[in-house]
């Protein structure tokens, strides 16, 4: 499906509306969000706590369905299915990293990354190889008998991007990556998700409220009051390492202007 | 994902947590060792019983006087209420033509008398005995002679005694053969002792003392009945084949039942019992307290699923995250109910194996304990036991399973 898609994109998204009920009281989350994410791009979506910036991360990684609009993965339309056939897109299409890492904990790191394609139907020898190969590409191929807790925090953040890796998919979903780590070992994480899409063209979409991450990306998108504000690129990108992390003034200044 | 990565990722789960499976399990060992030394114990017991019947003498009927409301006075209450049985009564159950199935008859006249040698008297049982009474009840002889045709004919005052009166009145002599006892005041002499046949049908046989039944009847417990007839307290009828036994008690009914004129629609005045239909009572009689003591077993095993379930349902609140992940990379509702259904059924037929070798080692001290018994763990109650505790497993896994499936992805990946 994916390569009968010619224009190229991974996401279309069209009007997406999704409207909570807390109580009594209706809280629309997303109020018509529409943009569209080609393969290979590496971008960001930003905004303030309340913004709706969760709730399109659940609907574009198939955890949640939109109440109205059309959501186009890899050519698929995947905003009206079963539970069944969402599992099937997260598990095929969508590689998930989160802020708090959910690794497994009784788990070797290798047994980490094997976990989607345990839901895939992949045989036990592929397994193996598919997340060995993985855990090298993120550097910890001597760590893959590890349990998380022999691991630092950007180590296991590795191991969550090698475990989203294993099964190809269609796009990296982000949330907050580097929120729980310290700011080498975000730039780290960051350096790593950076030389996938560059090296590999893996398309990779990255949640965050932080501006200095987000300019490690291509292209931003900011979201308020559960609509799209600013969807711009990002003039120059900066490569993970390459700039020290500014003070907290000026990227606030730098996310007014 | 299919059964066998489902219960690789349970049997990981349980293995990280050992302590706790253990603990989890206890309960269902506990119920399931039950259940089997119980069962064990009771199909044990029940053989012993059945065996002990075997050894009274087979395809054996008996026929005591009154019905079995009446029959715990015996022969005397039988004498004054209905009509008692006689010597005629036996002598009639010979008939070839109306109890074609009947091969032999032996008759029993029993009461108590005082027992006395060399001044130490006490109370024993006495069992006027015809002379083939040996042959009828497989009683054997350790030494002397049975009573014979001779001393029916002579009412000679001879008697044959069980191993356990030996003890009883001759504790310094193990062969009193030609000692001279008296029972209520008259005098007899030994003539054999029996071998041990231990406890069967009635009372224990080897603590009786055996005389000729016609001295019985006109010496020691005189008593006539309508037609001058003497009263004898048991028949015992011999049929021709064990399957005929059915056949000879119909027989033996309608030949009574005329003798004694009772009217058609009348209750019998009179008992016939074979040896089966007592086998068939007290086997089932055991059989239903062996299946209470199961019952009550089975309960500890429902206690054991309760545990499961409490356990799964901390599990799964304590696994959220871990679901909520496990569906964020594609396991669907049922790979998810799957791997903890499997995790409390294993919990649960893990604990059913232990608890079996825990049986095993039950039935194995109640064999030691109990000589006489040859308890074997029964098979049923291992298949029973453990098909019980999978399917206990299965049930209280369920509720925990469904619980942990139907958990939306985006709350338990939130889950503190």
């Amino acid at each position: 499906m994916g390569q009968a898609n010619s224009n190229h994109q991974v996401i279309e998204i069209e009007n997406l509306t999704r409207t909570y009920r807390l109580g009594k009281i209706d809280v629309q989350a997303l109020r018509g969000v529409t943009f569209r994410v080609r393969r290979g791009e590496l971008l960001s979506v930003m905004g303030p706590s309340g913004s709706g910036k969760s709730t399109l991360m659940n609907l574009l990684g198939c955890l949640d369905q939109p109440d109205a609009g059309s959501y186009l993965l890899d050519g698929e339309e995947v905003g009206q299915l079963g539970d069944d056939q969402l599992a099937r897109i997260r598990n095929r299409s969508i590689g998930f990293i989160f802020q708090t890492f959910n690794l497994l904990a009784r788990t070797t790191a290798l047994a980490n990354c094997e976990l989607p394609m345990l839901y895939g139907g992949v045989p036990p020898r592929e397994r193996k190889e598919r997340a060995s190969k993985a855990l090298a590409e993120v550097g910890l191929a001597d760590r893959a008998d590890h349990h998380p807790n022999e691991l630092s925090g950007g180590q296991q953040q590795r191991v969550a991007i090698a475990r989203a890796l294993v099964n190809n998919p269609a796009v990296i979903l982000a949330d907050e990556p580097t929120g729980n780590l310290d700011s080498k070992s975000g730039i780290e994480v960051m350096s790593i998700l950076q030389s996938l899409n560059r090296d590999a063209g893996i398309t990779v979409l990255i949640v965050t409220h932080d501006p200095f991450i987000a300019r490690h990306t291509q292209r931003v998108i900011r979201l308020q009051d559960g609509r799209v504000v600013v969807d711009e690129a990002v003039a120059h990108p900066l490569r993970a390492g390459e700039a020290e992390r500014p003070s907290e003034v000026s990227l606030e200044e730098e996310a007014r202007a | 994902m299919n059964l066998l990565e489902s219960g690789r990722v349970a049997l990981g789960a349980l293995s990280a947590n050992k302590l706790r499976a253990a603990l989890t399990m206890l309960g269902i060992i506990i119920g399931v060792g039950a259940v089997v030394t119980l069962m064990s114990a009771g199909n044990a017991v029940e053989a012993y019983i059945t065996n002990q019947f075997r050894s009274i003498g087979s395809n054996l009927l008996f026929v005591a006087p009154g019905t079995f409301d009446s029959q715990r006075g015996g022969a005397a209450s039988a004498a004054i209420g209905g009509k008692g049985l006689t010597n005629g009564d036996a002598a009639a159950l010979l008939d070839p033509v109306l109890a074609p199935d009947v091969l032999a008859v032996g008759l029993e006249l029993t009461g108590a008398a005082v027992v006395d040698y060399r001044g130490e008297s006490r109370i024993l049982s006495i069992s006027g005995v015809g002379p083939n009474y040996d042959d009828l009840r497989n009683a054997k002889l350790s030494a002397g002679r049975f009573l014979d045709e001779g001393d029916q004919v002579a009412e000679s005052r001879v008697a044959v005694i069980g191993p356990l009166v030996v003890d009883e009145l001759f504790p310094e002599n193990a062969l009193p053969i030609g000692e001279q006892i008296r029972l209520d005041d008259i005098q007899f002499r030994v003539v054999g002792v029996l071998e041990s046949r231990g406890g069967s049908a009635f009372a224990n046989e080897d603590n009786i003392i055996y005389i000729p039944l016609s001295t019985a009847q006109t010496r020691v417990f005189p008593s006539r009945g309508r037609r001058g007839d003497f009263h004898i307290s048991l028949i015992y009828v011999q049929a021709i084949t064990e399957d005929r036994t059915s056949a000879a008690e119909d027989q033996i009914t309608a030949i009574l039942r005329q003798r004694h004129e009772i009217q058609s629609g009348d209750d019998d005045d009179f008992t016939a019992i074979s040896q089966a239909e007592i086998l068939t009572s007290a086997a089932g009689v055991l059989s239903v307290v062996t299946i209470f003591l199961g019952a009550i077993a089975a309960i500890s095993l429902l206690v054991g699923g309760i545990g499961i379930m409490n356990i799964m349902l901390v599990s799964v609140t304590e696994r959220t995250r871990e679901i909520g992940l496990r569906k964020a990379v594609g396991a669907r509702r049922r790979d998810i109910l799957l791997q903890f259904l499997l995790e409390s059924v294993v919990l649960a037929v893990a604990g059913g194996l232990l608890g079996v070798g825990l049986g095993g080692l039950g039935t194995a001290a109640i064999g030691r304990a109990a000589s006489d018994l040859a308890p074997q763990l029964s098979l049923q109650a291992v298949l029973l036991a453990t098909t019980f505790s999978g399917l206990v497993g299965l049930f209280f896994g369920i509720y925990p399973a469904t619980r942990a499936a139907s958990l939306n992805p985006i709350d338990a990946l939130r889950y503190e």
